[in-house]
C-alpha cells in the first residue's frame, strides 16, 4: 500500500503562532488557526481555564442551603459547587479519586454527602474522602493497602472566592486574589448590579458550534450591535441619542460596554416606547408592553455588557439582568448558560417586567439570538486557509478605550491579554 | 390541572377535532405560513416555550413568553424583517393528543412533539423535543389556544431559536 507523505511545512505550531503574531498594517490581525486547532484548544484548557485565572462557576443564590450543589464546568473540566455545614462554598473537580468516575451526575440538588455510584466512595461537602467500602476487607479478604491514607484521596479542591454573590474558582495557587484579578472596573460594575440580594428567575442553555473566543470577541464588540441586531431599528426603536463607552481594565483582561438609552427619566422612557408608533418606521409593535420598563439605576445606564476573562459575561439590557457562562466543548463548540435574575425586593410588577423583557435575550432573544449565528458564520468561513488572519481595525486598530461604540479596541485588548497568558507572560 | 387519570370516555368527534387542530397548527409552522400562526391563539393568550429545567423548578424564565396575540405577531414580524438566522425547515411530529379534561369553557390536552430541523446543507437534526400542555377554548365556535406551554427536554438550543415550536 502506498503511503501518503505527511507535509509538515504548514503544520500548526502554537508557540510560533504566539511568538510571531501576524501584523495587519494599521490594524490588528488574529490567526484563524487559533479558532480551529485542537492544539490551541488543549493549551487553553491548561493555561487559561486551569491556569492563572478565576473562572465563574455560579451564583451563591443557586446553592443557598447546606448540602445544595450544582454541577458545572470550568472550560471542559467538570466541577461541583456545593455548600457545606459551615455555610462555606466549595468547588471540587467532579471526578472520583478512585477510578476517575464522575461523582455527581445531576445538574443540581441537595445531598448530605457525595457518593460515587461505581464503588460507593463517599465524600463530605468539602470534598474530603469519608468512606471506602470494604476498606479493611470482607471476612479477611481484600481491603485497601495497610498504609492507605484517606486524606490522600479527596476530590481535587479548587481555590474559591465569592464576590457580591458571584462564585469564582481557580486551579491556580499563584493567581492574585479575586478582587485584584477583577480589578477596579469590573469590581465596580459587579457591585453596581449585585447591589442587593438577587432572586434567580431561570436558566437558558444555548449550544453554539464555534470557538469560544469568537464569543469573547462578540461580547467585546460594540461595532456590531446596531448592524447585526436589527430588532430595534426595524421597529423604529433605535434612538440616535444613545451614548456609550467601551473600556478595559489596566491589564486588558476584562472589558465593559455601557450605553444609555438617552432619555432622562423613566417617564420619558416609557413614553418614548409607548408612542413608538409615531416613529418613522415601516413596522410597529402590536404589543409595545414588551419594552415598557423602568429606569432602575441612578447612573441611567441601560446597557452593560461586562465580559470577564475567561468565561463570564454579566449583562444588564434594559431591565434584564443575567450572567452568561461559557462552557467549552472542543475548539468548535461551546455552551452558553444564561442565568437570569431579579432582586428579592422586586414587586410583582417589576418581576413581570423582567420576565417579559427576557424575550429580548437568550437563545431566542429578539435582540440577542444573532450572536450565535455570527459566531458560526465566522467559524464556517475560516475552516480553510489556516495561515490567513482576520482584520480588526475599527476605532484605530489599537487596544484603547473609547467614549463611543464605533470601535473594536476592546477586542484587540482581549487578544493582547490572550497572547500574554498563552505565552506564560501574564502581567498581573 | 388534572395530571393523571384522563377521562376514559371522550367524544370521538371532539378527539378528532382537537387532533386536527393540532395537526393544522403544526402544518402552519412547517409550511412557513407563519403570519397565520397567531390566528391559532386567543387575543389574550399565553404562549410559552420553556425548558423542562425551569418548568420543573417552577421558575418563570422561558425562551419565548408571549402573553398576547400581539406579541405573537411581533415575533413573526421580527423574524421576517429583523432577525438574522440560517434558512431552515421544521418538521413537527406529534403524538396522539391526550385530552385530560373538558368543561364548558376549556379543553386541557397534552401532546408530545418532536421538531426536526433541516438546514440548507441537507442534514436533519432533532432540534427540539418536548410536550405541549395546552388549554383550548372556543371563539365563535372555533378552537383556539388560550394557553400553550411547550416544555422542551432538548436543553441545548442549537445556535438560536427563531421559528416558533
Amino acid at each position: 500500500m502506498q503511503t501518503i507523505p505527511t507535509v509538515d511545512t504548514d503544520k500548526f505550531n502554537l508557540a510560533q503562532t504566539l511568538e510571531d503574531w501576524p501584523q495587519a498594517g494599521e490594524g490588528f490581525a488574529v490567526p484563524y488557526s487559533l479558532f480551529t486547532e485542537q492544539e490551541a484548544y488543549t493549551a487553553e484548557q491548561e493555561r487559561i481555564f486551569r491556569g492563572e485565572t478565576w473562572s465563574f462557576v455560579g451564583l451563591e443564590q443557586e446553592i443557598p442551603e447546606v448540602g445544595d450543589f450544582k454541577s458545572t464546568f470550568i472550560g471542559e473540566t467538570p466541577v461541583i459547587v456545593m455548600r457545606d455545614e459551615e455555610g462555606g462554598v466549595n468547588v471540587v473537580v467532579n471526578r472520583c479519586a478512585h477510578r476517575g468516575a464522575k461523582v455527581c451526575r445531576s445538574l443540581r440538588g441537595n445531598v448530605p454527602n457525595l457518593e460515587c455510584v461505581y464503588h460507593s466512595w463517599a465524600y463530605n461537602l468539602k470534598g474530603d474522602l469519608i468512606g471506602v467500602p470494604f476498606r479493611r476487607g470482607l471476612k479477611g479478604n481484600g481491603g485497601m493497602p495497610k498504609d492507605f491514607d484517606m486524606k490522600q484521596h479527596s476530590l481535587q479542591s479548587l481555590r474559591v472566592e465569592i464576590f457580591n454573590g458571584l462564585v469564582f474558582a481557580s486551579f491556580s495557587s499563584s493567581v492574585a486574589d479575586l478582587e485584584t484579578y477583577l480589578g477596579p472596573m469590573a469590581s465596580a460594575a459587579i457591585r453596581r448590579i449585585f447591589n442587593r440580594p438577587i432572586k434567580i428567575l431561570g436558566d437558558e442553555r444555548q449550544r453554539i458550534f464555534g470557538n469560544w473566543k469568537l464569543y469573547s470577541e462578540n461580547t467585546r464588540d460594540p461595532y456590531h450591535a446596531s448592524l447585526l441586531h436589527m430588532f430595534h431599528t426595524t421597529f423604529g426603536l433605535y434612538r440616535s441619542t444613545q451614548t456609550g463607552v467601551s473600556k478595559m481594565d489596566d491589564n486588558r483582561c476584562h472589558a465593559m460596554l455601557t450605553a444609555k438609552a438617552g432619555s432622562s427619566s423613566a417617564e420619558a422612557d416609557a413614553e418614548a416606547y409607548a408612542n413608538q408608533r409615531a416613529f418613522n418606521s415601516e413596522f410597529t409593535l402590536q404589543d409595545p408592553s414588551l419594552l415598557k420598563g423602568k429606569l432602575e439605576f441612578e447612573d441611567e445606564v441601560t446597557l452593560v455588557i461586562l465580559a470577564l476573562f475567561p468565561n463570564l459575561v454579566v449583562q444588564q439590557i434594559a431591565n434584564t439582568l443575567a450572567v452568561r457562562q461559557i462552557v467549552t466543548y472542543g475548539p468548535k463548540e461551546f455552551e452558553l448558560v444564561w442565568t437570569s435574575f431579579g432582586y428579592v425586593d422586586d414587586d410583582t410588577e417589576m418581576q413581570g417586567v423582567r420576565i417579559k423583557q427576557n424575550n429580548l435575550i437568550g437563545p431566542a432573544g429578539l435582540i440577542s439570538m444573532e450572536d450565535g449565528e455570527a459566531v458560526e458564520l465566522v467559524q464556517d468561513g475560516i475552516q480553510s486557509d489556516q495561515n490567513n488572519v482576520s482584520y480588526i481595525g475599527m476605532g484605530g486598530g489599537r487596544s484603547e478605550d473609547a467614549d463611543h461604540l464605533v470601535t473594536e479596541g476592546t477586542i484587540i485588548g482581549f487578544w493582547e491579554f490572550y497572547r500574554n497568558i498563552m505565552s506564560g507572560e501574564r502581567k498581573v | 390541572m388534572p395530571m393523571s387519570n384522563p377521562p376514559v370516555t371522550i367524544d370521538p368527534a371532539l378527539q378528532t377535532e382537537v387532533s386536527r387542530f393540532l395537526a393544522s397548527y403544526a402544518e402552519c409552522i412547517d409550511t412557513d405560513r407563519l403570519e397565520d400562526w397567531p390566528e391559532y391563539f386567543t387575543d389574550d393568550c399565553l404562549y410559552m416555550l420553556q425548558s423542562r429545567e425551569n418548568y420543573d423548578r417552577g421558575l418563570p424564565i422561558s425562551a419565548i413568553r408571549c402573553d398576547s396575540k400581539g406579541m405573537l405577531v411581533d415575533r413573526i414580524v421580527s423574524l421576517r424583517n429583523a432577525n438574522i438566522f440560517a434558512e431552515h425547515f421544521y418538521r413537527h411530529v406529534l403524538s396522539i393528543p391526550l385530552i385530560h379534561s373538558v368543561d364548558d369553557d376549556n379543553i386541557v390536552v397534552h401532546t408530545n412533539y418532536v421538531v426536526f430541523q433541516t438546514l440548507l446543507d441537507g442534514a436533519s437534526r432533532t432540534y427540539n423535543v418536548g410536550r405541549y400542555l395546552d388549554t383550548l377554548t372556543r371563539v365563535d365556535g372555533e378552537l383556539k389556544f388560550k394557553e400553550k406551554i411547550a416544555v422542551f427536554d432538548t436543553n441545548q438550543i442549537a445556535t438560536l431559536l427563531v421559528t416558533p415550536i
